[in-house]
């Protein structure tokens, strides 16, 4: 089996107002070294096939149809055997 | 009679209010499971009005209306594109919006439903859930069937419940598009009409967009809720007798039955 995960962010020039939330909590802790914060939904999934190509079309197409909005998100995925 | 499909799936909420809206006009109003229809008992050629409540759906799990879009992809999708050609009327209010988005039924700026959305609701720039009145503003020219009860420019009150509300484009083109089609329908004002910064636009969205419908007129999603607005008792400020008759949203359902009566 293999398991993939998928961390779905914004697109680069997207508004990210939970990252500037916590990017200013981080700033007022004394944290003065933080210059941004970047928010990303993580998806563990575990998936019943041994090829990491299968994989890759099996997530892009689940990204497609539902984890990933194109106009604000991009993604990236990572494949580990378990 | 009009008759009007609520559509639910689980964890929907707000369906009871936008049927009573519906029914209390003298439309015949039914709450539609989306099982119901995916299992054939239900069918939505037996319609003339659709309605995407909200609320939530699903625990708005991925994003808000994602979960919900998904499924109607996966099995009724080809029907609905059928509704909208045939030119019934659906309403998406709030999560009913987010979905409307989701599916590609709008803003749909081609004319045609979009495999992929155009746009998105994302998370209001206060990353607050955002629930109060604002004001909005008419700004339909005619095309959108649900706003003719409305005067040209007409400021109205209503009320916003969301957290994802951030009304967004792909690109500036996208934007260019809708507003050269007219198919802006509302825009969040400040109380005298001005331009509506946060509190008045409530989420940050681009162009202050509240409400938009598609190319043809027969597709409408507004973020602000026009069921809870039906009454003019439902607004706080209703003993101050700053206005007359009913709640400003009433007239939403009235003109989508008026318009079913005549014309479907």
């Amino acid at each position: 089996m293999l398991r993939a995960t998928v961390f779905v962010r914004y697109r680069e020039g997207v508004d990210d107002p939970e990252g500037k939330h916590i990017k200013k909590a981080l700033n007022l802790l004394g944290f003065s070294q933080v210059r941004d914060v970047g928010v990303a939904k993580t998806y563990e999934i575990l998936l019943d096939v041994d090829g990491e190509e299968e994989a890759e079309k099996l997530v892009e197409e689940m990204a497609r149809k539902l984890l990933v909005n194109p106009v604000i998100h991009e993604y990236e995925v990572q494949y580990e055997r378990v | 009679m009009v008759r009007v499909a609520v559509l639910r799936m689980e964890g929907t909420n707000c369906e009871m209010e936008s049927l009573l809206a519906f029914s209390r006009l003298g439309a015949e109003a039914e709450y539609v499971h989306i099982n119901e229809v995916e299992r054939g008992r239900k069918h939505l050629e037996d319609y003339q009005i659709l309605f995407f409540p909200g609320g939530f759906s699903a625990g708005d799990y991925v994003r808000a209306g994602a979960i919900f879009a998904a499924r109607i992809k996966a099995s009724f999708m080809r029907d609905l594109v059928k509704f909208v050609d045939e030119g019934k009327l659906i309403i998406g209010v709030c999560n009913g919006f987010q979905i409307l988005t989701e599916l590609g039924l709008l803003p749909a700026v081609d004319g045609a439903v979009s495999d992929e959305p155009q746009a998105a609701l994302t998370t209001n720039d206060s990353t607050k859930f955002e629930c109060r009145w604002v004001y909005v503003r008419n700004e339909d020219r005619g095309k959108c069937v649900f706003l003719r009860r409305y005067g040209e420019g007409e400021i109205i009150p209503l009320p916003v419940a969301h957290a994802e509300g951030k009304f967004v484009v792909r690109d500036e083109n996208t934007l260019n598009k809708m507003i050269e089609e007219g198919q802006i329908a509302f825009r969040y004002v400040a109380p005298d009409g001005g331009k509506a910064t946060y509190p008045w636009n409530p989420n940050g969205s681009v162009h202050d967009i509240a409400g938009i419908c598609n190319p043809q007129g027969n597709v409408l999603g507004l973020m602000p809720h026009p069921e809870r607005a039906f009454f003019r008792i439902q607004h706080p400020d209703w003993t101050r007798d700053t206005w007359e008759g009913d709640g400003a949203g009433k007239r939403i359902f009235q003109a989508a039955i008026e318009y079913a009566g005549r014309k479907l």
